[in-house]
C-alpha cells in the first residue's frame, strides 16, 4: 500500500469539499478499496472516510411504500433494520460476504463499485430504486452503465438509496464457489404495475433486466410462466467457474426459484 | 480405559492453549534487531528471456540497501533435488539447474527475478516498482502431451527435452501385463485428470536469517516441516555452509500439507543476503505470493485400464500417466508420481500383474511436489474410480466386486514391490457399511427424489504406504537422503523429561501424543514430559514430518531412546535396591524387586543418576540421557473404507455432501481425538479437491486461480458432520508401537468416494454419465448432465 492522507469529515458538505482535492477518493467500508490498495492497484492520495457522517447512515421507511437507506449504511444494518419494510432486500444484505464484510461494507460502496457479481445492483434495478447523490437523484435504470461503470461523476457521493416496496420479492443467489459473490443472482420484484427481474453475475455488461421473463411473469406470477423461455448465452460471462451457457441457464432456474420464494 | 495422559487417551492438545490464545510463536513473530526486508520481484510472464534489468533508480531510493539479481549468485549452487529417478531405459532423469534467482530466463509466472532489500517492507515494494525488466516473451509450454513432442518449445534448452523421465514400473512385467489384457474377458478403461492443487496452509511461508561475522555463524528461521533437511540441502548444495555454522529453526508452523517440506529459493536468499548486507534479512510471503511460489500438488493426466477374467477377478492393471513437474524440480518432486504412486497401484486388490508408466514433464508452471497424500491420492483415485466403472460395466455391485478381489492374506507381496504387513479390508468395509447405514440408503434416496433431488452413494477403499521409509530401500530407489528419525530423551535430575525429536509438528499435536507415549512407558504423568522440536541446534539430525511418518518413525525413535533410558534406570535401581537387574520391574513410575515390596520411585533413580553419591560409577556413567535413531524395516500400510452420500441438484449441477463416513485401520491409536482431527482435516481437503479446488492456468500460463477469489477452499458449511471410526485395528507388525499413521488418509480415500457418489446419483437419476473430472463444480456437473 502506498502512503495516503486520511480525513474523516462529519458532514456530506465537508466530504464533498475534501473529495475535490487532487487524488482524493471516498472510502466507505473499505471492503473493496482497501484490498485494491494493498495490491497497489489503486493509490489514492487522500482517503475521505464517509463512515463518520451521521446523515449517511440508517434505514427509514414507510411500510408498503418505500424504504430509504443511507449511503454509508452497512450490510449488517440493512439486514437487521430493513427487514420490517423490505424482507427480500434485508435477506440479500444478510447473504453478502461474511459477518466481517457485512459489518464494514456498505450499500453506497457496493453500488458505487458496481462489481458485475455484486448483489445490491440487482435489488436496485429490480426495485426501480432511486440513487440519491449530493447532486441529484438517479433512476437505477440510468445508473448502471456496465461492469464497474456507473452514472456517478467525479467526487459525487451516494447519500441514499430509496427502494419502492414491492408486493412480493425474492433474491436467489447462486454463489461462485471461491469468492461466494454471485455466480448468478436474480432479484424478482412484483409491483402492482408488473414484475421486474434483474440479474447480476451473468452478463459482461453487468446487471441487466430479463425483459422476456418480466413479460411472462407480469401475466402470470408463477414459475410455470417461464416454461418455453430461454435466455441467450451471447454476452454472458465465461470463466473458470461457469460457461456462458451455464450462466444463461442459471438465469432461468434462479428466476423460477425466486418467484417460488417471493414473499 | 486408558490411563489419563497415557496411550489410548484422548488427551487434549497441550499446544492448543498457545495456538488458540494467540501465544504461538511463528516465524513472522521473529524480528531481529536491525533487520532489513526483502521483496521479491517475480515474473509476470510464464516463459521469457531476460534481456535486461535496470535497477539503478531502485537502488538509489530511500531506504534501499541493495538490489540482488542472478549476477549476485554466480558462485552459488542451484536449489537441489532430493531424489533421482532412473527411467525405463536405465537413464537418469534430466535435472536442470534451478537458480536461486532467474538466470537468463523466467520459466513460470512468479519465478523470482530480483530482490530488493530495504529498511522497511514498504520501501522495498516502492523500489521494486521502479525496476525495469526487459523480457522477451516466449511461448508457454503447458500441455504435457504436446510438450514432449519433438521440435517444440523447451522449458530448459540446455537439457534438450521437456521429458524429465519416462518411468516404467515394473518394466519386466510389461509383456506379461499386455498379454493379460489380450486374454481378458473384460477390459475397463478410464481417462482422467487429477487436478492441480494449491496447499494453502493458514500461515504463508516466512524466512528470516542472521549472520554473525565474528563466528561465521548463520541462523535461519523458516516455516519448515524439516529444519535439518533444509540445513543439509541449503548448507551443502546451495550456499556451501558447513552444518556446524548453520542453525535452522522452524518454530511454530501454521500448517504445511507438504508445501513446507521443500527447500525454497527464498530461504537461500535471505541466508545469503544477510551476510552480504551485514544485517538480518526477513521475507514474509503474501498470500498472493504463496499462490505463485509455494510448490503445488497433484496434476496428473492418466489413462488406466483394468483387465478381468470371466469370473470378474482382476487379472491386470495398466496405467499411462503424465505427471507435471512444473518449471523446476522441487525437492521430492520426482519421487511423487513414481515411488509414492506406482507402488500403490495394487490398492487393496490381489491383481497379479501391474504395469505403471509415468512420463514426468517440465512445463512453464509453478513446480509441483508432494501435497497431503503425495502420489497415493493419485493412485487411489484412478484405481477406485476404475473399479467403480468396471462394476457398472459388468452390472455387479461395486462393494461385491471389491470384496471379491480383496487381499485377505498377509504379509502380501504386491506385484509393485511393496509388501503389506497387515490389514483386514473386509472388516473396514463391514464397518463402513454399518456406520454409513448403507442399508438405509434406498429409503433416503426416495426421500431425496420426492424433493426432486438425485441422491447417490459412493464407496472407495484405500491403501497407503506411510511411515516413510526404510533408508536402504529408498536409497536403491533414488533417494539422496535417509528416511530414519531420531530422538534424544533427556531425563532431568528431578525426574522431568525433555524429549528432543527430529519430527516436526506443524499442526499434528506431537507435543501431546509423543508425551503420551513416554508417559505410558515410564508410568509417570505426561505433564512431566516436554517435547522439543524444530531447532537443529538442540535436536539430533532428523528428517522431519511428512508422509504420515511421525508417530510410526519418529515415535519409534522415541520408544527406542526411552527403552534405553529404562534399561539404564533399571541398572541404577538394581544398585539402589541391591537386587539383580533382571529382577527389577518398572510399573507406574516405580522400580520394584519382583516378588518383594522393595522399591524405589522414578525420582529416586533420576536423582541418583545426577547426584551419584551412591552409584555404580565403576560400571555405569552418571546421567540419564539417551539418543536413538530408528530406521523402519518396511512402510506401514493404513487402509480404510470410505463412503460418501451426496445429493445433486440437476437443475444447477450443485453437489451437496450429505454424509461422509470413514472406517480406517490405523493400527494402534495413541490419541483417538487427535486421530479423528487428522482424518477430519484430510477429508475436508479431499472433498475440497473433489468438488471445489482447482489450480488453473490460461493458455499463456497465467494463473487463473491466483487468489481466494478464484481458488475455492472448502468451508465448514460445505462439509457434513463426519462419521469417523478407527476401531478396526490390525497393528503394524514391524514398529514397536504397532502404529501405521493417519495424517494423509482422509485426503487419499475421499476424492474417489465423492466422485463415485456423484456418478452414482446421476446414473440412478437416469443420466448416462461415465466420468467427470475433478473438481465437480456445479458448472461441470450441469454440463455432464446436459451432454
Ligand atoms: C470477502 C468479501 C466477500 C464479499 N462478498 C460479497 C458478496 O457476496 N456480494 C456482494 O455484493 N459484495 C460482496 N463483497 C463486497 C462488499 O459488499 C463491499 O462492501 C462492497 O463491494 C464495497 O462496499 P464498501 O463500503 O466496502 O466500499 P469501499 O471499499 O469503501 O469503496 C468501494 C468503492 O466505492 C467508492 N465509494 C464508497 N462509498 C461511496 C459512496 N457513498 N458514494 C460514492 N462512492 C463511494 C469508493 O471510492 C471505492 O471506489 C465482498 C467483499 C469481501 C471483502
Amino acid at each position: 500500500m502506498h502512503n495516503f492522507d486520511f480525513v474523516k469529515p462529519a458532514s456530506v458538505a465537508d466530504a464533498v469539499a475534501a473529495l475535490a482535492a487532487e487524488g482524493a477518493q471516498a472510502l466507505s467500508g473499505g471492503m473493496t478499496l482497501l484490498p485494491t490498495m494493498k495490491q497497489r492497484l489503486a493509490a489514492p492520495e487522500v482517503l475521505v472516510s464517509l463512515t463518520g457522517i451521521a446523515e449517511l447512515r440508517g434505514v427509514s421507511g414507510r411500510a408498503g411504500a418505500s424504504v430509504t437507506i443511507g449511503g454509508a449504511t452497512t450490510h449488517a444494518t440493512v439486514a437487521a433494520e430493513a427487514k420490517a419494510f423490505y424482507p427480500a432486500l434485508a435477506a440479500l444484505a444478510g447473504q453478502i460476504g461474511d459477518p466481517a464484510v457485512r459489518n464494514r461494507g456498505t450499500i453506497g460502496g457496493s453500488l458505487a463499485n458496481n462489481d458485475p457479481s455484486a448483489c445490491y445492483p440487482s435489488a436496485a434495478l429490480a426495485s426501480g430504486a432511486t440513487i440519491t447523490t449530493n447532486q441529484r437523484d438517479i433512476a437505477a435504470e440510468d445508473y448502471f452503465q456496465g461492469m464497474f461503470a456507473t452514472a456517478l461523476g467525479e467526487g459525487e457521493i451516494i447519500t441514499a438509496v430509496t427502494f419502492p416496496i414491492p408486493e412480493k420479492a425474492a433474491y436467489i443467489k447462486f454463489a461462485q464457489p471461491a469468492s461466494r459473490f454471485a455466480l448468478v443472482g436474480v432479484f424478482v420484484a412484483k409491483y402492482a404495475d408488473g414484475v421486474r427481474v434483474a440479474v447480476t453475475g451473468a452478463s459482461n455488461d453487468g446487471v441487466f433486466r430479463w425483459a422476456e421473463g418480466e413479460a411472462a411473469l407480469s401475466g402470470n406470477f408463477n414459475g410455470s410462466a417461464l416454461e418455453g423461455l430461454s435466455v441467450p448465452s451471447d454476452g454472458m460471462i465465461a470463466d473458470l467457474h461457469g460457461t456462458a451457457a451455464y450462466r444463461a441457464h442459471l438465469v432461468k432456474v434462479l428466476t423460477k426459484r425466486a418467484v417460488a420464494a417471493a414473499m | 480405559m486408558p490411563k489419563d495422559g497415557g496411550i489410548g487417551a484422548s488427551t487434549k492438545r497441550r499446544e492448543d492453549i498457545r495456538f488458540l490464545t494467540g501465544k504461538g510463536r511463528y516465524t513472522d513473530d521473529i524480528n531481529l534487531r536491525g533487520q532489513a526486508y526483502a521483496h521479491f520481484v517475480r515474473s509476470e510472464v510464464a516463459h521469457g528471456r531476460i534481456k535486461g534489468i535496470d535497477f539503478a533508480a531502485a537502488e538509489a531510493m530511500e531506504g534501499v540497501v541493495k538490489v540482488f539479481t542472478a549476477a549476485d549468485f554466480a558462485g552459488v549452487g542451484g536449489i537441489p533435488c532430493g531424489w533421482q529417478i532412473t527411467d525405463k531405459h536405465g537413464k537418469v532423469m534430466l535435472e536442470p539447474k534451478h537458480p536461486v534467482l532467474a538466470d537468463g530466463k523466467v520459466r513460470h509466472v512468479g519465478d523470482p527475478i530480483c530482490v530488493v532489500v530495504a529498511d522497511t517492507y514498504e520501501q522495498a515494494r516502492d523500489a521494486a516498482e521502479m525496476i525495469e525488466i526487459d523480457i522477451e516473451e516466449l511461448p508457454a509450454v503447458l500441455d504435457m502431451k504436446a510438450a514432449i513432442e519433438p521440435g517444440g518449445t523447451l522449458v530448459h534448452e540446455e537439457i534438450g527435452s521437456n521429458l524429465c523421465f519416462d518411468w516404467g514400473f515394473v518394466e519386466e512385467n510389461k509383456a506379461a501385463v499386455d498379454e493379460a489384457f489380450a486374454k481378458a474377458a473384460h477390459v475397463t478403461t478410464l481417462e482422467l485428470v487429477n487436478n492441480r492443487l494449491v496447499a494453502n496452509p493458514m500461515e504463508p511461508r516466512v524466512a528470516v536469517a542472521d549472520f554473525e561475522s565474528h563466528s561465521d555463524q548463520y541462523t535461519l528461521y523458516t516455516t519448515s516441516q524439516n529444519p535439518h533437511v533444509i540445513r543439509l540441502l541449503m548448507g551443502a548444495f546451495v550456499l556451501g555452509i558447513p552444518e556446524h555454522k548453520l542453525r535452522v529453526v522452524a518454530p511454530d508452523v501454521g500448517g504445511g500439507f507438504g508445501s513446507k517440506i521443500y527447500h525454497y529459493a527464498e530461504e537461500a536468499f535471505v541466508t545469503f543476503a544477510a551476510k552480504v548486507v551485514k544485517r538480518p534479512v526477513k521475507w514474509t510471503s503474501s498470500r498472493s505470493e504463496a499462490f505463485l511460489s509455494d510448490a503445488q500438488g497433484r496434476d496428473h493426466v492418466t489413462k488406466i485400464e483394468l483387465a478381468l477374467d470371466a469370473e470378474n477377478n482382476f487379472t491386470a492393471i495398466r496405467t499411462d500417466t503424465y505427471a507435471n513437474m512444473g518449471a523446476y524440480l522441487s525437492t521430492f518432486a520426482p519421487a511423487i508420481p513414481t515411488w509414492l504412486h506406482g507402488t500403490l497401484m495394487a490398492g487393496n486388490y490381489k491383481t497379479p500383474l501391474i504395469y505403471v508408466n509415468v512420463k514426468a514433464v517440465f512445463t512453464n508452471t509453478i513446480p509441483v511436489d508432494a501435497y497431503r497424500g503425495a502420489g497415493r491420492p493419485e493412485a487411489t483415485f484412478q484405481l477406485e474410480r476404475l473399479v467403480d466403472k468396471a462394476a457398472r460395466e459388468l452390472g455387479v455391485d461395486p462393494v461385491a466386486l471389491r470384496r471379491q478381489n480383496f487381499i485377505t492374506e498377509f504379509p502380501y507381496q504386491t506385484p509393485v514391490a511393496v509388501v503389506y504387513d497387515t490389514g483386514n479390508y473386509h472388516a473396514t468395509m463391514d464397518k463402513l457399511l454399518e456406520i454409513s447405514d448403507h442399508a438405509g440408503f434406498e429409503a433416503r434416496r426416495m426421500e431425496s427424489a420426492a424433493r426432486g433431488k438425485l441422491r447417490g452413494f459412493g464407496i472407495a477403499h484405500y491403501i497407503e504406504a506411510c511411515g516413510i521409509a526404510p533408508s536402504n530401500l529408498v536409497g536403491q530407489l533414488g533417494a539422496r537422503a535417509g528416511l530414519y528419525e531420531s530422538a534424544t530423551v533427556r531425563v532431568n535430575a528431578t525426574g522431568s523429561i525433555s524429549v528432543y525429536t527430529g519430527s516436526h509438528s506443524h499442526g499434528q499435536g506431537h507435543e501431546t501424543s509423543f508425551a503420551q507415549v513416554v508417559a505410558e512407558m515410564i508410568g509417570i504423568d505426561a505433564a512431566q514430559i516436554d517435547i522439543v522440536h524444530g531447532d537443529t541446534s538442540n535436536t539430533p539430525m532428523g528428517m522431519g514430518t511428512y508422509g504420515s511418518r511421525s508417530l510410526a518413525v519418529g515415535g519409534s525413535a522415541i520408544v527406542k531412546a526411552t527403552n534405553k533410558i529404562i534399561n539404564k534406570a533399571k541398572k541404577i535401581a538394581s544398585h539402589l535396591l541391591e537386587a539383580a537387574e533382571g529382577d527389577i520391574e518398572l510399573k507406574d513410575g516405580k522400580f520394584t524387586v519382583a516378588g518383594t515390596d522393595k522399591s524405589v520411585d522414578w525420582v529416586g533413580v533420576t536423582l541418583a543418576a545426577y547426584v551419584p553419591h551412591n552409584y555404580p560409577l565403576e560400571s555405569l556413567e552418571p546421567g540419564l540421557e539417551e539418543t536413538a535413531f530408528y530406521d523402519p524395516s518396511n512402510f506401514t500400510y493404513p487402509s480404510g473404507a470410505y463412503g460418501c452420500e451426496v445429493e445433486v441438484d440437476a437443475d444447477t449441477g450443485q453437489v451437496t455432501v450429505l454424509a461422509f463416513s470413514a472406517a480406517d485401520d490405523f493400527g494402534n491409536i495413541v490419541n483417538p481425538m487427535i486421530v479423528e482431527g487428522q482424518v477430519q482435516g484430510g477429508l475436508a481437503q479431499g472433498i475440497g479437491q473433489a468438488l471445489m479446488e482447482n489450480c488453473a492456468y490460461d493458455e499463456n500460463g497465467q494463473l487463473l486461480s491466483g487468489s481466494f477469489m478464484d481458488y475455492a477452499m472448502p468451508r465448514a458449511t460445505d462439509l457434513p458432520m463426519f462419521n469417523v471410526d478407527h476401531s478396526c485395528v490390525t497393528p503394524c507388525t514391524h514398529n514397536p508401537l504397532g502404529v501405521k499413521g493417519c495424517g494423509e488418509a482422509g485426503a487419499i480415500g475421499s476424492p474417489p468416494a465423492v466422485v463415485n457418489a456423484v456418478i452414482d446419483a446421476l446414473i440412478r437419476g437416469g443420466h448416462d454419465v461415465k466420468h467427470i473430472d475433478m473438481p465437480l463444480t456445479p458448472s461441470r456437473v450441469w454440463a455432464a448432465i446436459n451432454g
